[in-house]
């Protein structure tokens, strides 16, 4: 019991942080269609920038005000990693939009692939470590000498998740943006015709995504202390299961699918066998998809000639 | 200036404007990781160290770059634009005609080209890293493109196949000593049955949906692969696995060996040449089989598919045999080459059968345009070829100093070539079909009027 409740918390840490990439991959599947297969790299360059970024703060204001450095962190994070994104969109999809369906798919592997090996190359093959910017854990209760804890930087992993999903959620579902994505989602001739910017709503899909995104890298970042240029592609498949649990598209689905692969992924991994933990995740993306392709809270995709 | 045309001048001050905000854009996208290197120190700490002249020359770069495209080549495509379209000369379809058969006779030569002019002794690493390498993704391109281009089924996972090829290749011939010629059949065999029994519960799923379950299936198989320790050995991979004999007669040193038989001197060219010759006619058997396959009812069944799967049910086709062949026949000539590759390496690790390897064979069936055999391999060889050539390029180091190592770059200019290409062209380099069957005359299908498949 009291192994199920520390996996339980530990799961669920991991769960926000693919659930964040997840929103991701939902929204922008949601409005074009098309499976951003650069998003799990998009993910690392964000983790990158958060690591740039809290060497140079440390090196300037000192390891003092963690809380401030931290903030700071997360928000130039966000900033650059839109650009990143924004930039992308414009070059490698926005051309091909309303092209053959599988040139975006292609360029997008094309842009994963680079933005991998750029990072390699600027920043060097090796894991990049950095000694744990926060510290400290509550031990919730002991029983059988096992203590269950929730360290710090878990809970900050849970009310940064917890705001920031507020935040968004506000956005989409109470402002003109949102209502612009919603429309184009639906239908994007009929929201140019009533006088949406198709082509900026979609740019600031990518924006979003991005910020959530380099949210996850940051917490990363912090959970772990270690990243490696290689980091995109496991997380970013894994998130991507997420959305196709949560039900393409469906952005609280996206969020509870993310919380549900990283807690079978923490389950399995304790209880069964931590080699085939990928394993795990990825028989659950095929098994969704071939038994439950419309996801737990995704429409049903209806066939029609 | 076209004369006819009303000439339009360059908006200056539009231009430079653009150019500034372009620069200034780069700055923002490259301050964080070219202005910053995060390096290790003595004491094994992360620091930053700081690169400005290469942030800036690249900053400048990229805004000098966009100052010319305002002022060149901007007005030259608007004067395209404008000019009446040409017919095409008269030339270039006597070209295409000759195409074909030069390019057999030049990849038949080849070797004797690359003998003739680099000598023995750089000769094998022409033949091996450049001709070698690029009939491999020839012929995988050329099998995926029974799956992808044919019958339109997109498979992000084939490099499993091609594992299993390799590996079933390794571990027979290691347990049993049987021979290449043996195994390259049984290898395929096993590949395409593994490719029904993925393909069995893909069935129902089509276009993303698909490629994404089989790239998952194509992981799953890696994982397996890394940690069935005491089948394949992991991570270390097999070693010295026994390589193919010239019917019998092994390329080695010995008095029986090839060189002596033949009265020769030893050298490793000739196993090298060997290799060569082998997996051209693997390639020209996948693209003969292939051809001959689309005339079959069933080659027409997988392209009536791609076009569209629910016609195809309503003419009482069954899709699911049909797309359970294409997966087969696919995943066959996977395992062909798999177990070609384990053979000439001599050594197979997971590694090797990364998703990086299945998204490079899929870009070079869409670069090259679905469906077409040329255009696959074109894209082979301007993506593989162009890596390759990438480890050549010494000279380079005389421009950006010792230091500077272009290989580096290669799987980072891959990428950046993938989404080049596909923004150019969207629909790949060979855009026309062929139809397979013809009434009366022969007709090109042009490529606004090639459907894309949903299945």
């Amino acid at each position: 019991m009291e192994v199920f409740l520390q996996q339980l918390i530990n799961g669920i840490t991991l769960g926000s942080i693919y659930g964040l990439i997840a929103i991701g991959y939902t929204m922008v599947f949601g409005i074009i269609g098309m499976v951003n297969f650069a998003h799990g790299d998009v993910f690392m360059v964000s983790s990158f920038i958060a690591l740039v970024a809290f060497l140079l703060l440390v090196s300037l204001l000192g390891s003092s005000s963690i809380a401030l450095v931290l903030f700071v962190v997360l928000i130039v994070a966000m900033l650059f990693t839109s650009l990143v994104n924004w930039t992308i969109e414009r070059l490698a999809y926005r051309p091909l939009r309303g092209s053959f369906r599988l040139a975006p798919l292609i360029s997008a592997i094309g842009m994963s692939i680079f933005l991998s090996n750029f990072v390699q190359v600027t920043q060097g093959p090796r894991n990049k470590s950095i000694p744990p910017m926060v510290q400290g854990d509550f031990v919730l209760f002991t029983k059988n000498d096992y203590p269950v804890t929730l360290s710090v930087k878990q809970l900050i992993i849970w009310i940064v998740t917890a705001v920031l999903l507020v935040c968004f959620w506000y956005l989409v579902t109470r402002t003109r943006l949102g209502r612009a994505q919603r429309a184009c989602e639906q239908d994007q001739k009929m929201a140019a015709l009533v006088g949406v910017d198709v082509d900026r709503t979609i740019s600031m899909t990518f924006v979003i995504a991005a910020a959530l995104a380099a949210v996850a890298g940051t917490m990363y970042l912090m959970y772990y202390g270690v990243v490696s240029f290689a980091d995109g592609f496991v997380p970013g498949v894994k998130a991507f299961t997420a959305a196709v649990l949560g039900g393409i598209g469906s952005l609280p689905g996206a969020v509870i699918g993310g919380i549900l692969i990283g807690l079978i992924e923490t389950m399995w991994s304790a209880y069964f066998s931590i080699d085939y933990k990928d394993v795990a995740a990825f028989s659950v993306l095929a098994i969704t998809l071939i038994f439950l392709p419309q996801g737990l809270f995704g429409r049903p995709d209806v066939e029609k000639v | 200036m076209a004369s006819g045309a009303p000439a339009k001048r360059v908006d200056a001050v539009r231009a430079l404007r653009d150019a500034g905000v372009t620069a200034l854009l780069t700055f923002g996208l490259f301050l964080p990781l070219i202005g910053f290197q995060t390096v290790t120190d003595v004491r094994n700490d992360l620091i930053l160290n700081t690169r400005w002249p290469l942030l800036f020359a690249v900053v400048a770069l990229v805004g000098f770059s966009r100052l010319a495209y305002s002022f060149a080549i901007e007005p030259w495509l608007q004067n395209r634009a404008l000019k009446p379209a040409v017919e095409p000369a008269a030339w270039r379809g006597k070209v295409a005609r000759w195409i074909i058969p030069f390019a057999i006779g030049f990849v038949v030569a080849y070797p004797a080209i690359v003998l003739a002019t680099a000598g023995f002794g750089r000769a094998v690493k022409w033949i091996d890293n450049f001709g070698i390498q690029v009939l491999i993704y020839v012929m995988l391109g050329w099998g995926l493109n029974i799956v992808v281009g044919l019958a339109g089924l997109l498979d992000l996972g084939y490099v499993a196949f091609y594992a299993v090829g390799a590996y079933s290749y390794a571990l027979l011939a290691k347990t049993f000593g049987f021979s290449f010629w043996i195994l390259l059949p049984l290898a395929g065999t096993l590949a395409s049955f593994w490719g029904i029994l993925l393909g069995f519960p893909v069935l129902r799923l089509r276009g993303d949906y698909l490629a994404i379950v089989t790239l998952a299936f194509g992981e799953i198989i890696r994982i397996v692969l890394i940690n069935w320790v005491d089948l394949t050995n992991g991570y270390a991979g097999i070693t010295s696995i026994p390589r193919p004999t010239f019917f019998g007669i092994p390329f080695n040193a010995d008095d029986d060996g090839f060189a002596a038989v033949f009265g020769l001197e030893y050298s490793p060219i000739y196993r090298t040449i060997f290799l060569y010759y082998l997996i051209l006619a693997l390639a020209f058997l996948t693209a003969f089989v292939t051809m001959r396959l689309r005339r079959l009812p069933v080659g027409r069944a997988w392209e009536a598919l791609r076009e569209d799967e629910i016609a195809c049910r309503s003419l009482g086709i069954n899709t699911t045999n049909t797309k359970l062949t294409a997966f087969a026949m696919g995943a066959m000539f996977a395992g062909f080459a798999g177990s070609f590759f384990a053979a000439r390496q001599g050594f197979i690790s997971p590694d090797s059968f990364t998703f990086l390897e299945s998204a490079t064979i899929l870009s070079i069936v869409v670069l090259g345009g679905m469906g077409s055999q040329i255009g696959v391999a074109i894209a082979a060889v301007v993506m593989i070829g162009g890596t390759e050539i990438m480890r050549e390029l010494d000279f380079l180091k005389l421009v950006f100093g010792s230091t500077f190592d272009p290989t580096q770059y290669r799987m980072l200019l891959f990428g950046l070539a993938m989404v080049l290409i596909m923004i150019w062209r969207p629909r790949g380099l060979i855009t026309t079909r062929q139809p397979s069957v013809v009434l009366k005359e022969r007709k090109a299908i042009a490529s606004d009027l090639v459907k894309e498949g949903h299945g």
